[in-house]
């Protein structure tokens, strides 16, 4: 009996021994549940980022240790699991979050306990805060390029803005139409469609759409439609013979993972706006693919663009904690800014002092083999922008976390706080 | 393709130079390899602008191969369409279907090239002018079906250089549906050029008026500003003409969305119709049987595609017997092992049924993956019926004659067999029924097993429509209570009844309100209308109802 709780005081005492010789990273994405789709390969890829940067030796001569939670598509339990994370497993930075929803669930937790959150997926904008760096691309990285792609390059006229109804698809459509506006795009010209979460029926859509199209001036569509409502609207797009050549609908949510799912061949031709394509042909993706297919031994496995986020993310947080010495957040969030490295589209991301990246544009086409063929890019990294300057309410504003130590400093009135 | 950024970014004339410069350097590279090479012509110079990797270039291209009358012309536009177009070696090949190269500037067939070749990048644009140049070129092809898609092209294009083909094409067409097609693209083309007579003008009005369609109207009511006021006047008419044809075809297309979601809802619900509806089991996992069933035409695509790739067609019909099967197993397992201790306690069983719909979730993530799996449509279900100014999917046609006819056959199962007795007879008064030795606990366990079975092949003709996702069924099972409760618990004929009228009050709502506000309209109509009649529009009537 003594013998028993000698050897479980030892043990307990071993694991607190390794538990100070670990830097702990914790995982915050949805492993059950509608998001289970889009956040499962994010986990992965962590997991496989904290196993590389062991074999190359851990961090200021420690072992990293992932600590994976699974907050199941719930908003709330997202803001409970980053709590348990950053008070519990006292984790020294989180990646991990989706939608927007789950960001705002957990922002209160992230400012009260002072810890530091990576963010992977493309957003709204809008938002600047001092504890989370923002890896996915902001309006003006992904959406406005759309669009002036298609009104170059495909001379397009008449906008049809479909998405889902909930706060990315607003603010992106808000951000577009005002743009779209100040390029001399009348009203009559713009439809603005937004359907429920998961809607499955889009037959009066489509057919709207069609006849929105046929009106003699060439028509696109931008799509915010999320997740699992995506494959029926382009089955629907299929069968109703809108071709990309007639109508090119362009989607900010739809990447490789997504069209694993549907028959491609009666979408080649549509487009899809991102920071990185798996089919980009860089040195650089070609040994993330190989890694990638190697640790999930899975030879088809496909890459998409927010995993490149937590690529670039990681790459950042290692390199700051190396810079400061340290894994203290205050340290860290000070010594990030101006980070730079290497993305795997062959260009050199930096940490801005908005705490969002520089990142190139692509603009890809849908190919017969659910891969997108890359028809143009920008030619210099695009900064991302935490206000957007085609609204009213955020033009003045700017976040500057090294000099004005602020989110949303109002350049016309010179105060913090809009 | 950085190349092709940076082009386009370049002012014009600066593009040009490049283009020509690059055209005389390959020009000269290629004329020292070959001594023996033929003098360049219209068409060798436009297939070397195919190697420039560059989509304007390819774009002028097309166009040059078009207009060039080489032999060779059909056969390089149709393979830079399927990307059998390969450059390489300062050459441009095309690759046969049977898999041969030959030299696209000779004809001549080349043996194994040693080095690399690729296949020339097409993008929209490029997509475009392929469709445009191949169906000015194929207006005279023997093959009727193919004159019919060229002459939809040219409409289209409205390519005024494609008008002596098209007049050549109309003057020896045989074939009338052809003939139709080739005179509206004549007219679309004569609409909007320039020099064309009054009297041509006045006459294409006249045939875009027959025509009477979304795309007529556009040409219609798009007249460039040169048109005389003549013309103007009379496409007005034939505009304000075609949109009142529109309008009231519009509402008979408004009814067939209805009906084609009514029969969806329908799919959905009436497995739980029996389940819920004659058995009072509130089945939380109902949505789960319609994936599994969706799973299983997955599997069997799967299965045909590795082993029976000429069964594809028919893999639907397969799929159904085998989805019936597994989501019928399941359902007879999930009644035995948990509902039939907890009848008569429905708050339990909503509890557990939930439960069991979680793990089932659960289960079919770990074991397929959480993405979507992808179910292929056979082609006879691919495409569209075009009745007046409506458009039919022959995907809806087939999912609401498939519906109907699920629903025909449950209802002959439960009237007029010997199970379908039982079970109405247990449902009715489960105590008498025993009593006259019908065995009530066997019974209840077939009939979950029928509904679940009938969910299952719901999930067949869903896999048509919707992701094949572990999440597929929760986004039915609301919807599916929501009709059963309608159209009034444990009736057949309630059910489908209730799913007519949502479908066809949501599709009538949709365009007006929008999806979302369309669909809160109609919760609220259901709450009013289940507050005035508890028990849904077919209620059952007598001792049962107490019971």
């Amino acid at each position: 009996m003594a013998l028993a709780a000698a050897a479980l005081v030892s043990s307990a005492t071993a694991q607190a021994a390794q538990a100070e010789e670990t830097i702990k990273v914790g995982v915050l994405h949805s492993l059950s549940g509608t998001m289970a789709i889009s956040e499962t390969t994010l986990k992965d890829v962590m997991l496989m980022l904290v196993e590389e940067q062991n074999k190359k030796g851990g961090l200021l001569g420690k072992k990293l240790e992932a600590v994976v939670v699974d907050p199941a598509s719930n908003w709330p339990l997202f803001a409970e699991k980053a709590r348990e994370l950053v008070s519990q497993h006292k984790v020294s930075a989180v990646f991990g979050a989706w939608t927007s929803v789950s960001r705002k669930s957990v922002l209160p937790v992230f400012k009260e306990l002072n810890s530091i959150l990576f963010y992977p997926v493309q957003y709204e904008g809008e938002e600047s805060e001092r504890n989370v760096f923002y890896t996915g691309a902001a309006p003006n990285q992904q959406a406005i390029p759309a669009v002036d792609y298609l009104a170059k390059e495909e001379k397009v006229e008449r906008w049809v803005l479909a998405g889902t109804d909930y706060v990315y698809p607003r603010t992106t459509n808000k951000i577009l139409e005002a743009y779209l506006k100040s390029n001399g795009v009348k009203a009559e010209d713009i439809m603005i469609s937004y359907t429920p979460f998961g809607h499955s029926d889009w037959q009066t859509i489509v057919a709207d759409i069609k006849k929105f199209g046929s009106s003699g001036k060439k028509t696109a569509v931008v799509s915010t439609i999320n997740g699992d409502a995506n494959v029926p609207f382009y089955k629907e797009l299929a069968n109703q013979g809108v071709k990309a050549t007639d109508i090119p609908v362009v989607a900010f949510s739809v990447g490789e993972e997504e069209l694993a799912g549907i028959d491609t061949k009666p979408l080649v031709g549509h487009l899809a706006a991102w920071n990185y394509f798996q089919s980009v042909d860089t040195p650089e993706n070609k040994a993330f693919i190989e890694k990638w297919r190697a640790y999930t031994k899975n030879p088809k496995r496909v890459s998409n663009d927010p995993m490149e986020a937590h690529v670039i993310g990681f790459n950042m947080w290692v390199k700051a904690v190396e810079k400061a010495g340290t894994t203290d957040p205050d340290k860290v969030i000070d010594a990030i800014v101006g980070i730079k490295v290497p993305n795997l589209t062959g260009g050199v991301s930096e940490m801005l002092p908005n705490h969002h990246i520089t990142k190139p544009v692509l603009i890809g086409e849908i190919k017969e083999d659910g891969q997108f063929d890359t028809v143009w890019q920008t030619d210099d990294l695009v900064a991302g922008d935490a206000w957007s300057k085609h609204l009213d309410g955020s033009k003045d504003l700017v976040a500057d976390w090294q000099t004005l130590k602020c989110g949303n400093y109002n350049t016309v009135t010179k105060k913090c706080g809009s | 393709m950085r190349a092709a950024a940076a082009a386009l970014t370049l002012p014009p004339y600066e593009v040009h130079f490049m283009i020509v410069l690059r055209n005389f350097l390959q020009a000269f590279v290629l004329l020292l390899g070959m001594a023996s090479a033929a003098l360049a012509g219209p068409y060798e110079e436009a297939l070397l602008k195919f190697t420039n990797d560059s989509y304007a270039d390819t774009d002028a291209a097309i166009a040059a191969v078009a207009v060039s009358g080489n032999p060779l012309a059909v056969d390089v536009v149709e393979a830079l369409r399927d990307g059998r177009l390969l450059v390489g070696l300062e050459h441009v090949f095309v690759r046969r279907t049977s898999g041969d190269l030959i030299n696209a500037a000779t004809g001549q067939t080349w043996g194994n090239p040693t080095g690399e070749l690729k296949s020339v990048r097409v993008n929209n644009r490029v997509r475009r002018a392929i469709e445009a140049a191949l169906g000015s070129l194929t207006l005279l092809s023997p093959d009727a079906a193919r004159r019919l898609e060229a002459a939809r092209a040219v409409f289209r294009s409205r390519d005024e250089a494609a008008l002596p083909a098209l007049e050549k094409a109309i003057a020896q067409e045989g074939h009338v549906p052809v003939r139709n097609a080739l005179e509206t693209a004549r007219a679309a083309i004569l609409l909007s050029k320039q020099d064309a007579l009054h009297t041509q003008k006045l006459a294409a009005v006249e045939t875009l008026r027959d025509r009477g369609d979304q795309e007529a109207l556009a040409l219609l009511s798009n007249l460039p500003s040169h048109a005389p006021l003549e013309v103007m006047s009379a496409a007005g008419k034939a505009a304000e003409g075609i949109r009142a044809r529109l309008a009231f075809w519009q509402a008979f297309q408004n009814v067939w969305y209805g009906i084609s979601l009514g029969s969806v809802l329908l799919l959905a619900a009436i497995g739980l119709a029996i389940t819920f509806g004659t058995m009072g089991v509130i089945n939380m996992a109902h949505g789960e049987m319609v994936m599994l069933g969706a799973y299983t035409t997955f599997m069997v695509q799967e299965v045909i595609r590795s082993y029976f790739p000429g069964l594809f067609g028919a893999s639907l019909l397969i799929a159904l017997p085998l989805a019936f099967l597994v989501a019928g197993s399941v359902g007879v397992l999930i009644e035995r092992a948990v509902i039939r201790f907890l009848y008569g306690r429905p708050l339990e069983t909503l509890l557990a049924t939930w439960g069991i719909s979680l793990i089932l979730q659960q289960g079919v993530r770990t074991i397929f993956g959480p993405t979507n799996r992808e179910v292929g449509t056979p082609a006879w279900m691919s495409g569209a019926l075009d009745i007046g100014a409506m458009s039919l999917t022959y995907n809806r046609i087939a999912i609401v004659l498939f519906a109907f006819s699920v629903f025909a056959i449950l209802l002959l199962v439960l009237r007029y067999t010997s199970l379908g007795l039982y079970v109405r007879a247990v449902t009715q008064n489960r105590r008498m029924a025993g009593s006259m030795g019908i065995r009530t606990s066997r019974i209840d366990a077939l009939a979950f097993g029928l509904g679940s079975g009938v969910a299952g092949i719901a999930g067949v003709a869903l896999s048509q429509i919707d992701n094949v996702s572990p999440n597929l069924g929760q986004s039915y099972i609301i919807d599916s209570f929501m009709v059963v409760v309608f159209g009034g618990v444990g009736n057949l004929w309630g059910t489908l009844v209730g799913a007519m009228t949502l479908g066809i009050a949501n599709k009538m709502l949709e365009p007006h309100a929008g999806a979302v506000l369309g669909k809160i309209a109609l919760l609220i109509a259901i709450i009013v209308f289940i507050q005035r009649r508890p028990r849904g529009l077919f209620a059952l009537k007598g001792r049962a109802v107490e019971a």
